[in-house]
């Protein structure tokens, strides 16, 4: 009924796992508060991709190169690729709301390219790295202030197959 | 003049000139003067059609409607409230009693009849000069009932020439964005609308994501930028037909499409890693010729109306500036030069400005300059204005006003060029990125 294109698809699959990785999240700490045990997110899977790597590099106004912090994320999230070599990843870049729509996309553009190349230089395959620019058509946090404009500078980095999920 | 048929805008309207004397008005100096800026609104007195029938009888009381929100919103005319006429026009033959309309301070005055003839509405129009008690204008347009209100337009424009000498922007159409939903997954349509805020009608479904239409010089096609599968791309719309093409198969994205003024091509940018550059597309040939080629972004192009020209945007890491350069690609040149940021350059249909968005301090602002960068003039400024228009007769800018907070969102509005008489556009949902048609007639 829905004819949904398979860029599509994957950007409404990756919603509802991120729904769940919350939900799961949630769950996790509520049983630490219980019975004080720490459960760690199953090896090789999106949740742990997002928990204990981080998916997301943030950008500084109207740059398109890395921090010390957005290097050291990356060459976690490198260092995770490598280790679970089936996973393949599109690389979102995203602008704050505080520029013009064409430019934010092209700006876009650039940072998703910067986290791109960062991780291919780590060493993993450029075939597993698809990219996509999203201008400031999605911003992360709606605030509509700075320390919400810092938070949709940003690069996140999907898994969009490979990761384990049982 | 053209014939203009089809499924969607259904049902030719054919025009004959009644009489035109707008020259005897300019020459007994009841025109308007719209290069002055900030004017007083002429005071005009619009009746209600004098139907022949129930059904047209209706139909003329609702052009009549579309007409007085069409000049009163150029901000050139103050149509008088109808409660205020002394005389009520029953009879569109009849000489009207001038005396009734300048008692009311009425300096001009709209009589018209609506009939139906064979299935057809035809609308008949006098403009009246009450002081000289002479006829300024006069037309008929006949059209299917369901375009009652192009009929409004096409005699809004005539009169609006007829008092300022000006081509009207009445019958005309923008197409826009239409947003719906919450600001971080916002559901975005193609949507187009008469330049009133009238029928709105949606062309696309929602289920991608869409940004900046651009209407063709003919009206009849739409090019825009779509997230659909892998790439985001720029595509053609056909409005008569409903089909929709992919505009050339390139590896990476491309985006901020714009028509050249013959409809021959679409000029456009295409990303390459983290530059952007133009490339110009023939749209028989399919050749693609590239016009920069540089690291930074270049893009948000347009043409001169004389196509020998183009402005876009360069930028990259705290710059953002408008150019010009040859529609070959050769001696590009900066032409803004204030502090901030430019961006959006729109060339205005006569030629004389290019419009922009101008980012600086926090806050965004639409202006005009002229094509070599001099005379650059803010034309209204806040929180968040982006993306200008023009209207055909390059009196009139749209452009879209973002508001903050997580419940608020763009809207359209309009404004003359002199920088006066800023107008809301109501639409029924949050709304960005319009594009204004040339004339329809």
């Amino acid at each position: 009924m829905l004819r949904m294109s398979a860029g599509f698809k994957a950007v409404a699959l990756c919603f509802c796992f991120l729904a769940l990785a919350a939900c799961s999240k949630k769950n996790t700490a509520n049983l630490e508060d219980e019975n004080g045990l720490g459960r760690a997110a199953m090896a090789g899977s999106e949740q742990q991709f997002k928990t204990e790597v981080g998916d997301t590099v943030f950008y500084l106004v109207d740059q398109s190169t890395l921090t010390p912090e957005g290097q050291e994320t990356l060459r976690r999230q490198a260092a995770w690729l490598k280790q679970y070599s089936d996973v393949a990843i599109q690389v979102e870049g995203h602008a704050d709301e505080r520029g013009t729509r064409e430019y934010n996309i092209a700006l876009s553009a650039r940072r998703a390219t910067t986290t791109r190349q960062f991780l291919i230089s780590q060493g993993i395959e450029a075939s597993r790295i698809s990219s996509i620019a999203y201008g400031k058509e999605r911003p992360a946090a709606l605030c509509d202030a700075e320390q919400c404009y810092s938070q949709n500078r940003r690069s996140v980095t999907v898994i969009t197959s490979g990761a384990k999920t049982s | 003049m053209r014939m203009i048929d089809g499924r969607f805008f259904a049902g030719a309207v054919t025009l004959f000139m009644w009489f035109a004397l707008a020259a005897t008005a300019r020459a007994q100096g009841l025109d308007v003067d719209i290069n002055k800026g900030q004017i007083d609104p002429l005071p005009i007195a619009i009746t209600a059609f004098v139907g022949t029938s129930p059904e047209s009888a209706q139909s003329g009381a609702d052009i009549a409607g579309v007409i007085a929100n069409n000049l009163g919103r150029s901000g050139y005319f103050r149509p008088l409230p109808p409660e205020s006429f002394i005389e009520q026009i029953t009879n569109f033959d009849q000489e009207p009693r001038f005396g009734d309309w300048r008692q009311i301070q009425a300096k001009a005055l709209v009589t018209g009849q609506t009939t139906m003839e064979g299935g057809r509405l035809k609308a008949q129009f006098i403009l009246w000069d009450t002081g000289s008690q002479q006829k300024l204008a006069g037309f008929e347009f006949t059209t299917s009932p369901k375009n009652w209100r192009r009929l409004g337009h096409l005699i809004s424009d005539k009169i609006y020439q007829a008092m300022t000498g000006v081509p009207g922007y009445f019958d005309t159409r923008v197409v826009f964005v239409a947003e719906s939903g919450p600001k971080d997954k916002r559901v975005k349509k193609l949507s187009i609308m008469d330049q009133d805020g009238f029928n709105v009608r949606a062309i696309s479904d929602g289920k991608q994501l869409v940004l900046t239409p651009r209407f063709s010089p003919n009206s009849l096609e739409i090019t825009y930028m779509a997230f659909g599968s892998g790439s985001p791309r720029v595509y053609l719309y056909n409005i008569e037909t409903g089909q929709r093409e992919i505009v050339g198969e390139f590896p990476n994205m491309s985006f901020s499409p714009r028509f050249s003024p013959d409809g021959q091509r679409v000029i456009m940018s295409l990303q390459d890693g983290g530059a952007a550059n133009l490339f110009v597309m023939d749209l028989r040939s399919r050749q693609m010729q590239q016009l920069t080629n540089t690291d930074a972004i270049n893009t948000a192009p347009s043409y001169s109306p004389d196509g020998s020209q183009i402005a876009f945007e360069v930028g990259g890491d705290n710059s953002q500036q408008i150019f010009v350069m040859n529609a070959d690609g050769s001696n590009p040149r900066r032409i803004s030069s204030g502090g901030g940021r430019y961006a959006t350059p729109v060339w205005s249909p006569d030629g004389r400005y290019i419009a922009f968005t101008k980012q600086g301090g926090g806050r965004f602002a639409i202006g005009v300059m002229n094509p070599d960068g001099s005379g650059e003039r803010l034309l209204t400024e806040g929180f968040h204005n982006e993306g200008p228009t023009w209207a055909p007769n390059s009196r009139v800018i749209m452009f879209f006003r973002d508001e903050p907070g997580e419940s608020g969102g763009p809207r359209l509005y309009s404004v003359d060029v002199s920088g006066y008489n800023e107008q809301l556009i109501k639409t029924p949902t949050f709304a960005s990125d319009p594009a204004w048609s040339p004339l329809l007639n």
